[in-house]
């Protein structure tokens, strides 16, 4: 059962980054990062990473992925000029990808003959082990307390500047600038004239 | 029964791809944002596992911090994406060439 499960969720993995790459229309692609968000947090679940995944779920799924599919539908891009070239760079990025991915699994199987990895040993935790999200709250708040302080100053300096970035003043708004109201003295404002009887006053 | 080697495989495919997206979708950087978060996901993928096969928490804690930063990086860059294209009208990267860099 579990492995089906793995392979159920790796492969569906695998396939929604692929179409997530090669999609032609950007709001596909979004939708498939979606996708393999979900079941990539499937595969933490299987090896007992609840909180983690219910994290990618929360954060990626929810805000991230949400921000880029803001981003895609507010801009009125031409898509199709930008995939010019797609096509002329496909046959060298597979190769390079293919010999990538091959050296990478050759390594991780000499890892794995080299007996170093022989400290693979149980999945999910012993019996009577305290859960996931409480052993995680332990160290978190007890030894990296200091990098989840940083953690939190970096969204604030994220979000800081997000703002900063695409905050602009529109010109041709009339705004209540209360700073002039209260400097405005009646001298300023106000004048006395003594017109003659049957004319107006010129403003 | 599934051992590390499975998802050190399954991440190592799924940054592969995302390498792949970045070289082939290098004028639309939408995608390579897209790309970058699949880069980061596999990274994840295999803090968790190394984390989970060897029993040592660590791994989980350094996964959410990498969660935090993907995050900032995302809103940072599409902020910046906004901007630019509020400007030039077009999201191209391959001709941005404002700071004549």
């Amino acid at each position: 059962m579990q492995i089906f499960a793995f392979y159920l969720f790796a492969s569906v993995v695998l396939a929604s980054g692929a179409f997530c790459i090669f999609a032609r229309n950007p709001v596909h692609s979004v939708l498939w990062l979606i996708l393999a968000f979900f079941n990539a947090a499937g595969l933490m679940v299987l090896i007992g990473a609840e909180f983690i995944a219910a994290l990618l779920v929360i954060v990626y799924v929810g805000a991230v992925a949400v921000l880029f599919l803001f981003v895609v539908m507010m801009l009125d891009i031409d898509f199709a000029e930008l995939r010019a070239g797609f096509m002329k760079h496909l046959p060298l990025g597979l190769l390079l990808a293919l010999v990538l991915v091959v050296e990478i699994i050759f390594g991780v199987g000499a890892w794995q003959s080299s007996g170093m990895g022989e400290a693979t040993a149980a999945v999910g935790p012993p019996a009577g082990a305290p859960s996931n999200i409480e052993q995680l709250g332990a160290l978190l708040y007890t030894k990296y307390v200091f990098l989840f302080e940083a953690a939190g100053l970096i969204l604030l300096v994220a979000m800081v500047g997000a703002i900063v970035l695409t905050h602009r003043t529109r010109g041709g708004v009339r705004k209540q600038n209360i700073a002039d109201q209260v400097a405005r003295r009646p001298e300023d404002a106000t004048r006395n004239t003594q017109p003659e009887v049957g004319k107006g006053v010129e403003l | 029964m599934i051992g590390i080697e499975h998802y050190l495989v399954v991440s190592s495919i799924l940054f592969v791809m995302g390498m792949l997206g970045i070289f082939l979708n290098r004028k639309n950087i939408i995608i390579i944002l897209m790309a970058i978060e699949l880069i980061l996901l596999a990274v994840n993928l295999n803090f968790v596992a190394f984390s989970a096969f060897l029993g040592d928490m660590t791994g989980q804690v350094f996964a959410m911090f990498i969660l935090t930063v993907a995050a900032g990086e995302a809103a940072i860059g599409l902020a910046i994406l906004v901007i630019y294209f509020r400007q030039r009208g077009t999201i191209a990267v391959d001709d941005v060439n404002r700071m004549k860099g």
